[in-house]
C-alpha cells in the first residue's frame, strides 16, 4: 500500500515552519511527510470498522498547514503519529460502492457508550472524546494513526463514518462534498438570516475553496439580503459570482463595498479606516491576523464574525470586538443543523454537490506530492481551486 | 509668445503634408510626439492676446462705470449693510494663476471701496456649489494673504456648504418647477457681488449665483443627462439647456430680491511660463531651444514617478494675464464677457471630421492640486474638450474620438471618495448615464457619509462624479467609438472605452467605424480653444 506519512520529527517539522516564513514553496519539502511506498495495512479497530480504498482526496487548508509547519501547537494532542493526512475522500468500500467520508472521529466511532452530550445530540463536531475511547488520539481520519487517511491507497472507516454517493455525481463532485459541509455548517450558525429585519447583509472575506464553498451554502440554505465578497484572483471573483455573491470586491475594496450596501458611515479621510456600521455577519474564509481584522473592520456592532477557515496563532486588536460587542465565533466540522429541522450536514452538502467537481482543478498521484502541493499553496494565483491526489490511477499500477 | 509688433496671430487649422513635423500631444504629467497622417488637420489657438496694462485701474473702472441696468458700486455700499462677496473656486482657472490672482485684485477693489463707504458686515464665499473645500493655502492664493487675514480668522471668509441646513435657503421655483436653492446669507444680503474668472465660454452670467451658490436640490435640475444631451454645446449658452435653465433659475434669484454685481474678468490663454512656453508654440516654430528644453523635460519626466511628476507639475502656475473685467447687471455683464473669451478663443474650422484625436493634460478643472482620475479622464476629454464647439461639433455623429492619457487607475481619497466607488460600483454595472441617473445618483448624493467629508474635509460631494459622467453624455450619444491611447488597459475598459497602445493601433481600431480613408483632426492644446465650426 502507498501512503504518504506525517512522522513526529520534532527537527524537520520546525525546519518546515521556519521555511514557511523565508521560503513558503520550499517548507513542505523539509517538512516530516515521505512517501511510503510499502505501508502496511492498518487492522481493524473494531466490529463495524472496515477497509476502503480512496479514489481522490483533496488537500485542504488544514492539510497544508500540517505540511508547512505552520499548524497551531493546539492540534499535538489531539492527532496521533504518524499519521496518513488526507480526510476530504471518496473512495470505494469493501463491497465495491462508491462512499463519501464523514472523517470527524466522535464518540461512535470511538465505541464509547454513553457518547458525550454532542455527540449524543448529533454535533458531531463538537465531541467531548477525541481522545480516548478505542481509538489513538485524533480529531478526525487523517489525523490519527489508527485509521489512516485519504492520501493512501487503503485506510480504515467506521460505518457510521461513511455515507453512499449517489451515482449521478462524478468523483470529483464526491471529493467535494465534506469541504461543503463544512461551509453549509458555518453558513447556518449564525441561524436563519433572513429574519433579520429588512434581510441580512453579510460578507464573506476570501474565495477559495472554503470562500466559495460558503457562498455556494448561503445563497442555497440561508440567503441574505445581500452578500458582498472578497476575492483576489479573477477566477474567485468568476466563482463567487456563479455561486450567487451580489458584489465581488478585491479584498482592498471590501469596506467600501460593504459600506455602499449598508450605507454606514466610516471613520477615515477618503480612505477608510473601519466603519461605525457594517455588516450583519461576516464569514472569515481567510483565518488570518488580516482577514479576522478586516472582518472586525467590517461587521456591525452586536455584529458576528464567524471563523470558517482555520486560523492559527494570529495577533490582533480585539479592542473592536469588546467595544462593538462583537461575537466572534469559529465553524468547524457538522453534525446536524438545528436551522433547518436538525437535518444531518452531510446530508445537505450532497444536495449541493452535483457540479461542484468543476472546482477539483488538478490532480496528482502521490508521488507527486510536492507538486500538488506547490499548486495547492498558489491556488488562487495559478487560476485553481481544489487540488486532489488521484489515487484510482494509483491502483491500476 | 507672440511677435508684438505684428500682434498676435488668429487660431490657424494646418494641414498635415509630408514635411510638416510631429504633433505635439499631452500625454498627463508627460507628452507624445505624433506624426499626424498626411492630409489631416491640426487646429491651433489664436496667440494670446495683448494683456491690460493696468489690471487694477481697469477694475477700477469697471466698478464705477458699470453695464447694463447697475448703479456703480459705491452708490450700492453703505454703512450699516450686509455686503456678501462671492468668488470663482480652485477650478478657475487652470493652471492655477500665479500671484496676485485676478479675484485678489477684484476684492481688494471692492473693499476698499466698501471701507469707504462704513460697510463692516462683509462675507467672503467661495462659490464652489458641490466642488471640494478649499484649503487656507488655496484660498490665501486666490484672495491674497492681506484679505485673508482680514477676515477668515473671524469666519467671515469661508467655503460654501450646500449641505448646511441652516446656511441654504429655497427662493422659490421657476417656470418650470426648477427649484432654486441658494446660499442664506447671499440671499438676505443687502448686495451680492460675484467675482468671476472666465477660463471658457461655459462660466459666468447667472452659472456663477445659480450654480455656484446652490445645493444639490438646486444644481439637479441642470446637472443631469437630458438637459446636458441638449446643450450642445454647454460652451455656447444660446444652444445650450444648462444655461438655459441657469438663467430661469437668475430670474427667480432676481425676483427674490437678491442684489446682485457681477464683476466678470477675462484673460489671455497663455498657460505657461518660459520653461513650459513650447508646449503652445506651433511644432514648426520651434527653436533649437525649445527641441532642447523639450527632449530634457521629456527625458527627466521619464525618470521620475507618478507623484513627483503630479507634484512638480501642480506647483506649475500660469502666467495668464487679464485681458478685460466688466461689472455691473448680470446679463449684461456676461455679454461682453463672452465676446471676450470668443475674441481670444475662437478658431473657424470648416467642416466636421470622422476621427478627433486630442492629448489630454495633467489638470483638470476637478483636480486642481489633486489626482487625474479616470472619471476625470473622461470629463475632461468628453465632457470639456469635445464641447468646446460652436454650431456643431468638430467631429462628426458617429465618428471616432481618441485621446491620449494615461488613465491610472488611481484616486485622490480625501477629495474623491465618491469617486472610487463610483468606478469601482457604478461603471461596473453600466456605462450609460442614464440607466447611472437613474439607479445610483440617489444613493450617492444622499450618502450621509460622502456629505459628512464634503463638508468637514476637501471631498467633492457625493453626487459629483454623476455630473463629470452626464457631462460627457452629450459625446457619448454623439459618437461611434472612444479609444485612449496609452492608458492603464483595466481602467480605459471600465471606462466603456478601447485602450490602444499607439497612436497608429488607434486608428486602425477607429478604421471598424469610419473606414479605411477617414478625415482626421487634432486639437492641439496647450491652449485651449473654441471651435466655430462652418
Amino acid at each position: 500500500m502507498k501512503a504518504l506519512v506525517f512522522e513526529r520529527d520534532v527537527p524537520r517539522f520546525a525546519a518546515a515552519k521556519v521555511l514557511s516564513k523565508l521560503a513558503p514553496a520550499r517548507a513542505h519539502r523539509a517538512g516530516p511527510l515521505t512517501l511510503d511506498e510499502h505501508s502496511a495495512e492498518r487492522p481493524l479497530p473494531g466490529p463495524e470498522w472496515q477497509r476502503i480504498r480512496p479514489r481522490l482526496s483533496g488537500i485542504c487548508g488544514s492539510d497544508l498547514a500540517t505540511v508547512q509547519g505552520t499548524s497551531s501547537r493546539y492540534f499535538e494532542p489531539i492527532v496521533s503519529f504518524p499519521f496518513v493526512p488526507g480526510h476530504e475522500v471518496v473512495a470505494d468500500n469493501a463491497d465495491g460502492q462508491r462512499v463519501v467520508l464523514e472523517p470527524v472521529l466522535g464518540c461512535v466511532a470511538r465505541n464509547i457508550r454513553p457518547a458525550c452530550t454532542w455527540c449524543a445530540a448529533g454535533h458531531l463536531g463538537r465531541c467531548e472524546r477525541l481522545t480516548v475511547g478505542n481509538l489513538r488520539p485524533g480529531l478526525q481520519s487523517g489525523f490519527c494513526c489508527g485509521t489512516g487517511g485519504g492520501w493512501s491507497t487503503g485506510m480504515v472507516a467506521h460505518r457510521s463514518q461513511l455515507h453512499a454517493v449517489p451515482d449521478e455525481l462524478t468523483d470529483e463532485d464526491a471529493v467535494m462534498i465534506e469541504p461543503m459541509a463544512c461551509c453549509v455548517h458555518a453558513a447556518l450558525s449564525p441561524g436563519l438570516l433572513g429574519g433579520v429585519s429588512g434581510g441580512a447583509i453579510a460578507a464573506v472575506i476570501g474565495a477559495g475553496t472554503i470562500g466559495a464553498l460558503t457562498i455556494r451554502a448561503i445563497t442555497a440554505f440561508n440567503p441574505v439580503s445581500h452578500l458582498v465578497v472578497a476575492a483576489r484572483h479573477p477566477d474567485q471573483v468568476a466563482l463567487a459570482t456563479s455561486f450567487g455573491a451580489h458584489t465581488v470586491v478585491d479584498p482592498s475594496s471590501l469596506a467600501r463595498a460593504v459600506r455602499r450596501v449598508t450605507g454606514s458611515m466610516a471613520i477615515g479621510d477618503g480612505d477608510i479606516e473601519r466603519l461605525t456600521g457594517g455588516a450583519d455577519v461576516v464569514f472569515d474564509c481567510v483565518g488570518t491576523a488580516e482577514s479576522i481584522t478586516q472582518a472586525l473592520s467590517v461587521v456591525r456592532p452586536g455584529g458576528r464574525i464567524v471563523l470558517v477557515g482555520m486560523p492559527a496563532t494570529v495577533s490582533i486588536d480585539l479592542t473592536p470586538l469588546w467595544h462593538r460587542e462583537v461575537a466572534l465565533v469559529g465553524a468547524y466540522a457538522y453534525g446536524i443543523e438545528p436551522a433547518l429541522g436538525g437535518r444531518r450536514t452531510f446530508d445537505l452538502a450532497i444536495e449541493l454537490a452535483p457540479g461542484l467537481g468543476r472546482l477539483v482543478s488538478a490532480t496528482y498521484p502521490l508521488h507527486d506530492h510536492a507538486l500538488a502541493f506547490d499548486h495547492a499553496l498558489n491556488a488562487g494565483r495559478r487560476g485553481a481551486t481544489k487540488i486532489c491526489f488521484d489515487l484510482r490511477k494509483e491502483k491500476q499500477r | 509668445m507672440s511677435d508684438r509688433k505684428r500682434g498676435p496671430r488668429p487660431g490657424f487649422v494646418l494641414e498635415v503634408d509630408r514635411s510638416t513635423p510631429p504633433t505635439l500631444f499631452w500625454h498627463g504629467e508627460g507628452f507624445r510626439l505624433e506624426k499626424q497622417p498626411v492630409g489631416s488637420r491640426v487646429i491651433y489657438a489664436p496667440e494670446p492676446l495683448d494683456a491690460i496694462a493696468d489690471p487694477r485701474g481697469a477694475i477700477r473702472h469697471a466698478l464705477a462705470n458699470p453695464i447694463g441696468d447697475s448703479e456703480p458700486l459705491d452708490a450700492l455700499l453703505f454703512s450699516g449693510m450686509k455686503l456678501t462677496i462671492a468668488f470663482d473656486d480652485i477650478s478657475l482657472p487652470l493652471p492655477p494663476l500665479e500671484r496676485p490672482d485676478i479675484r485678489q485684485m477684484i476684492i481688494e477693489e471692492v473693499l476698499e471701496l466698501a471701507a469707504r463707504k462704513g460697510v463692516d458686515d462683509v462675507h467672503l464665499i467661495a462659490a464652489l456649489a458641490l466642488h471640494r473645500r478649499m484649503t487656507e493655502d488655496e484660498l490665501r492664493h486666490a484672495v491674497g494673504d492681506r484679505v485673508y487675514d482680514a477676515f477668515a480668522p473671524s469666519g467671515a471668509l469661508y467655503n460654501h456648504d450646500a449641505e448646511d441646513p441652516d446656511a441654504m435657503v429655497m427662493l422659490g421655483e421657476t417656470r418650470h418647477g426648477e427649484q432654486v436653492q441658494f446660499s442664506k446669507r447671499a440671499a438676505e444680503s443687502d448686495l451680492l457681488v460675484y467675482v468671476n474668472i472666465n477660463l471658457v465660454a461655459m462660466n459666468g452670467g447667472w452659472k456663477s449665483t445659480a450654480t455656484g451658490l446652490a445645493g444639490y436640490a438646486g444644481i439637479r435640475h441642470h446637472h443631469n443627462v437630458d438637459t446636458l444631451r441638449a446643450s450642445k454645446s454647454i460652451m455656447d449658452k444660446d444652444k445650450s439647456k444648462f444655461h438655459d435653465i441657469n438663467w430661469r433659475m437668475g430670474t427667480v434669484i432676481r425676483d427674490a430680491g437678491v442684489k446682485i454685481f457681477q464683476i466678470e474678468s477675462t484673460m489671455n490663454n497663455d498657460a505657461f511660463p518660459g520653461s513650459l512656453a513650447f508646449l503652445q508654440k506651433r511644432e514648426w516654430e520651434w527653436t533649437a531651444r525649445d527641441r532642447a528644453t523639450f527632449v530634457a523635460v521629456s527625458k527627466s519626466l521619464d525618470r521620475l514617478p507618478a507623484r513627483s511628476k503630479r507634484s512638480i507639475f501642480h506647483s506649475t502656475k500660469a502666467p495668464h494675464k487679464m485681458t478685460s473685467v466688466q461689472a455691473g447687471e448680470v446679463e449684461a455683464v456676461h455679454e461682453v464677457t463672452i465676446a471676450q473669451v470668443h475674441r481670444q478663443q475662437l478658431v473657424r474650422v470648416e467642416g466636421q471630421t470622422d476621427i478627433l484625436t486630442m492629448g489630454l493634460p495633467y489638470i483638470g478643472p476637478y483636480n486642481v492640486n489633486s489626482i487625474m482620475n479616470p472619471i476625470l479622464v473622461m470629463c475632461l476629454g468628453l465632457g470639456y474638450f469635445f464641447n468646446l464647439y460652436r454650431n456643431k461639433p468638430l467631429v462628426r455623429e458617429g465618428g471616432v474620438l481618441i485621446m491620449s492619457h494615461p488613465t491610472p487607475w488611481e484616486f485622490h481619497p480625501v477629495h474623491h471618495p465618491s469617486y472610487i466607488d463610483f468606478f469601482e460600483q457604478v461603471l461596473s454595472a453600466s456605462t450609460d448615464p442614464k440607466v447611472i441617473e437613474r439607479d445610483f445618483e440617489k444613493q450617492f448624493a444622499e450618502d450621509e457619509w460622502y456629505r459628512h467629508l464634503y463638508r468637514t474635509s476637501y471631498a467633492y460631494h457625493g453626487v459629483h462624479p454623476f455630473y463629470m459622467w452626464y457631462w460627457g453624455s452629450h459625446a457619448l450619444e454623439h459618437l461611434g467609438r472612444v479609444i485612449v491611447v496609452g492608458g492603464d488597459v483595466k481602467s480605459v475598459r471600465r471606462l466603456g472605452f478601447q485602450p490602444a497602445s499607439t497612436m497608429r493601433d488607434a486608428l486602425e481600431m477607429a478604421s471598424d467605424v469610419v473606414g479605411r480613408n477617414p478625415t482626421l483632426t487634432h486639437i492641439h492644446n496647450p491652449p485651449i480653444f473654441l471651435s466655430e465650426v462652418v
